[in-house]
């Protein structure tokens, strides 16, 4: 007992861990950028009449989705160099986040997709607007806000699982809190301040994405 | 490389036992704790309902792995001697309950205001409404977010494997660095989850489907 807390320690790192923050966001970003590609990609798949097109999606995404990404990501880190592709670790996480979101993304955007009311595309069609403005406005608009809430919330989810990646050493805040760490065996409190700079960026993120939604899907349903 | 024998697998299924002790006491001890939050978020009293959701909203909005790292440190700081697996389970209670709170918040209000309005009328105390009118008809409605949680929360004791406690992951690492296979110890590791998550998936799934089709 008598333990004193020490978080000038925790201070005096200060700036590996603003350097760490920003790798978590980099890693987020660029995951959430390749998840996108990999969602949209696979629901055309996914949405195809060919078996041998659709299949493969769908064990994708059941695989995907019901393994942990920490397997995941030491099974990728692993294949890697084996297919011949020599990557570092970062690169590594960020493939590795983007195919468990994009599994994820796939199954979200399927679902915006087929919420789309085919009358109103006809409908469209029959006032006469040309077929770029149909998608856009009449297939693509509404079903991007109909999946902007759990697709957001899952990009939040892909940022937290951000942490996981410091089991292969790839640069973010997690791995610079373990060298902060091992470095003055101030466990608690390095961890303790790590927690409440992710909860920032986790709150900032959906203060940002609410902004959005805000500006941007701001018409009356019905 | 070595070749994986009857002592590697044996090794494997006594990690595997300790993820699934490990998602069985998180799943059990945050539905307890899950469901106080639950009617405490739901509750009439303000001040009760803003700890409950900022409760909820700080283990939604950090890493799983921190709050294991935290909660694992800040255990061996109160004194207390316990062991690892003490520690991670703690973790794993904290933030099943704050997940599984919010998910029957969201059943508890999407049972109709009626049911709540004819029970009072009845006479119903506020223990008897909850018991008997309201929280059985919103664990029926929870029950496909319930079990898509309990799938994350087996994958989520992977991480217990980066605080150093050996469950099925941890028995993967050590027994891809004797063997040096890490492709096929790993593949062996991934489907073994697939095996316990995938059906778990498919019944939540079914129900959510079943559920969508008795509302239309």
């Amino acid at each position: 007992m008598g333990y004193t807390f020490d978080f000038g320690a925790v201070f005096d790192r200060a700036p590996e861990l603003f350097w760490g923050s920003l790798g978590t966001l980099g890693l987020a970003v660029a995951g959430m950028i390749l998840a996108l590609a990999i969602g949209i990609l696979g629901v055309a798949a996914r949405t195809s009449k060919n078996k041998l097109v659709q299949s493969p999606v769908i064990a994708f995404v059941e695989i995907v989705r019901n393994t942990p990404f920490l397997v995941q990501i030491f099974f990728i880190y692993f294949a890697l160099p084996l297919m011949g592709i020599r990557l570092n670790p970062t690169a590594t996480a960020i493939i590795a986040l983007g195919i468990n979101g994009g599994a994820y993304a796939i199954e979200i955007i399927r679902g915006g997709v087929e919420s789309v009311n085919k009358g109103q595309v006809e409908a469209g069609f029959a006032l006469g607007l040309h077929k770029a403005d149909v998608f856009r406005l009449i297939v693509l608009k509404p079903a991007l806000r109909a999946i902007y809430p759990s697709l957001t919330s899952q990009f939040v989810m892909l940022t937290l699982t951000t942490s996981v990646c410091t089991s292969i050493a790839a640069y973010e805040l997690t791995s610079a809190a373990q060298r902060i760490e091992s470095d003055t065996f101030r466990s608690f409190e390095v961890y303790f301040s790590v927690t409440a700079i992710y909860l920032v960026i986790s709150s900032l993120m959906m203060g940002i994405f609410a902004l959005i939604s805000r500006s941007y899907f701001n018409y009356p349903t019905r | 490389m070595g070749p994986i024998g009857e002592n590697e697998l044996f090794f494997l299924l006594q990690g595997l036992k300790w993820t699934v002790l490990l998602a069985f006491i998180g799943f059990v001890g945050g539905g307890v704790f899950g469901i106080l939050i639950a009617l405490v978020r739901t509750s009439k009293n303000r001040f009760a309902r803003f700890v409950s959701s900022g409760y909820i909203a700080l283990f939604q909005g950090t890493p799983l792995l921190m709050q294991l790292f935290v909660v694992y440190y800040g255990v061996a700081l109160l004194g207390v001697d316990v062991n690892a697996w003490i520690a991670v389970a703690i973790a794993f209670t904290l933030h099943a309950s704050a997940f599984l709170g919010e998910i029957w918040r969201g059943s508890i209000e999407a049972v109709p205001k009626g049911q709540t309005e004819a029970a009072n009328a009845l006479g119903l105390h506020y223990i008897s409404r909850m018991k008997d009118v309201v929280l059985p008809q919103a664990l029926k409605i929870s029950m496909p977010a319930t079990i898509g949680f309990l799938v994350q929360l087996i994958k989520g004791t992977s991480l217990a494997a980066i605080v150093g406690f050996i469950e099925l992951t941890r028995a993967g690492q050590i027994i891809s660095n004797q063997t040096y296979r890490p492709l096929l110890v790993f593949g062996i590791v991934g489907m073994v989850y697939f095996i316990i998550c995938w059906p778990l998936s498919h019944i939540g799934s079914g129900l959510e489907k079943r559920m969508a089709r008795a509302v239309r």
